[in-house]
């Protein structure tokens, strides 16, 4: 196994007295498109915004391309390469597309003309190119979604956080969005994805790691998962572990 | 689609173009001084309400308290003139740094407080600075500041004869008001700004550092505005602490923006041309004492506005309005 990529060392949150994320210890190697799944209340999102640096941890470290980056600021860590995707879209409303994709390509360069030239691409990248000059407000909700990629791609990460970006789409608009991120590992981009539905993420990703309870229960490849006791009982209940 | 957008952006630069030089062309035509005078606080309180939207309007942070650097600029200018005999050049310049070095500071508390807190505290912070300058007797306290007249010239900024220098200077103000805006609009600081405003969360994500955008907007906005204030002192050479600072002057930073269009580079023009020309008819109408209704006024201009327009008069002819208006 290389050296990873990103990497959690015994990271634990508490929220007062509700413990979201308790020891986990996962990493994520350059390449990988890695699914962090669990049910309801497993504490992916928690997780999933450590990660971010959306907040710090109450104890562990998290370690990127080699830095601890535990204390670094959201914006700091994007920097470093780190992009993620809203659960619920966070689109600049009041900007067209192709401004909320410039905004994400500034990151990398100042020049006005390189950044829009970038943000075309990526946009193209993404299949929404033809909505470019749209206000962002005016997309309908799976090309908000693709939105919300490209804007993330515009920073050119090393690591794209998806944050159940396939849910609630319908199959055709999920399985488009399936090959998009397939696309996204291609051009060399790590992803680490959180997902509820494990129909749509299992094919996709080369590794899972699942949640139950704040814990890492089971981490492996999806074909092993899917048939794991402990993973039908943490998502159906004891009832449905035997079969 | 890259050079529809390089063409829009052509385009207003030719429109400012054509619009400046038909201004200047003004004082030609119009030989009144009353309404020449009418003419400079237009120009005036364009570029002042441009230099207001950079912060407010492209970034967001809505301030009620402009004044305070309107007053700072106006008594800088004046202080250093009269005590020490600086010129005014100089004391614009002055009153410019020393404004946006108080944003700064006043905006290293303020910019952690959300929406509603930031309007409040930048209306509470803009009282205080006109109640301290109501007790500074070295600053001429309520009674103010009689800058002395020292005969026309260009290096004292005093003319006493005509109103045609201060019309251009006012013109050439919100030029260059407006051109910084037509500037950073398409400048990784005017991406920012409007990320920040729409979502700061999100615009964090993608690296933008929400707190430096919002300083940097703070620091320009009230350079600018001190700008103003210095001139509008050398204009009226006689000023008090409720002739610049009073809460009024924030109001009037922040309507032509809100009226024309909040974020939008003509939108402060286009609302300054249509509010400051009609409050100082109807002021003159309604005689000394209109003073309060004036600001009936802009309050029903207000209402007017958020419900049938929310995003301003410049949506009237931006092709996009019919699918944004809320």
């Amino acid at each position: 196994m290389s050296v990873p990529l990103l990497e959690t060392r015994g990271v634990w949150q508490r929220f007062g007295g509700l413990i979201a994320n308790s020891d986990i210890s996962m990493s994520v190697v350059p390449g990988e498109i890695v699914g962090l799944i669990g049910p309801n209340g497993a504490g992916k999102s928690t997780l999933f915004n450590l990660i971010a640096g959306v907040l710090p941890p109450t104890q562990g470290t998290i370690w990127f391309n080699g830095e601890d980056v535990t204390r670094m600021p959201a914006a700091e860590r994007c920097q470093r390469g780190i992009a993620r995707t809203f659960q619920v879209v966070k689109s600049f409303e009041t900007m067209t597309v192709i401004d909320n994709v410039i905004v994400g390509a500034l990151i990398r360069t100042t020049v006005m003309r390189e950044a829009r030239r970038k943000a075309h691409e990526v946009l193209d990248f993404c299949g929404i190119a033809h909505r470019a000059d749209k206000l962002a407000r005016d997309l309908i909700p799976s090309e908000k979604r693709r939105l919300e990629v490209a804007r993330a791609l515009a920073t050119e990460p090393k690591l794209l956080l998806l944050d159940e970006c396939l849910t609630g789409l319908t199959p055709i608009e999920a399985q488009t969005g399936v090959e998009l991120v397939r696309k996204v590992r291609a051009t060399g981009v790590t992803v680490l994805m959180v997902e509820h539905v494990m129909e749509i993420v299992m094919p996709l990703v080369d590794r899972a790691i699942v949640l139950d309870l704040g814990k890492v229960l089971v981490e492996g490849k999806p074909t092993d998962i899917v048939r794991d006791p402990r993973v039908i009982k943490a998502y159906l209940g004891d009832r449905h572990a035997v079969g | 689609m890259n050079n529809s957008f390089a063409l829009r952006r052509r385009n207003d630069l030719i429109m400012a173009a054509v619009l400046t030089a038909a201004a200047a062309c003004m004082p030609f035509l119009v030989k009144d001084v009353y309404v020449q005078n009418i003419m400079v606080l237009t120009l005036m309180y364009a570029a002042l309400s441009q230099s207001w939207n950079i912060l407010s309007g492209y970034c967001g942070q809505i301030s009620l308290g402009h004044a305070l650097y309107f007053g700072l600029g106006a008594y800088t200018t004046a202080l250093l003139f009269t005590k020490f005999g600086v010129v005014p050049w100089v004391g614009m310049i002055a009153g410019g740094l020393i404004s946006a070095m108080i944003a700064l500071a006043l905006g290293y508390p303020t910019f952690r407080l959300g929406g509603h807190y930031f309007v409040i505290a930048t209306i509470v912070i803009a009282e205080i600075g006109l109640l301290l300058f109501h007790n500074w007797d070295w600053a001429g306290a309520a009674l103010g500041i009689d800058i002395p007249v020292r005969g026309d010239s260009w290096l004292k900024f005093q003319f006493t004869r005509s109103k045609l220098p201060y019309f251009y200077f006012a013109l050439a103000f919100c030029v260059v008001a407006w051109l910084i805006t037509w500037w950073l609009e398409d400048s990784k600081w005017g991406y920012w700004w409007r990320a920040v405003k729409d979502n700061p969360e999100a615009a964090q994500s993608l690296g933008v550092v929400v707190f430096n955008s919002k300083m940097g907007a703070a620091a320009v906005s009230a350079f600018l505005t001190a700008i103003g204030g210095a001139f509008y002192a050398m204009f009226v050479s006689y000023i008090d602490p409720d002739s610049v600072m009073s809460f009024q002057f924030s109001l009037l930073m922040a309507l032509p923006a809100v009226l024309g269009g909040i974020g939008t580079l003509w939108g402060p023009v286009l609302g300054a041309a249509i509010l400051i020309p009609l409050t100082e008819v109807t002021r003159s109408f309604i005689g000394g004492s209109g003073r309060g209704v004036d600001l009936i006024l802009y309050g029903a201009l207000i209402v007017a506005i958020s419900l049938a327009r929310p995003e301003g008069l410049v949506g009237l002819f931006s092709r996009r309005k019919k699918e944004t208006a809320r």
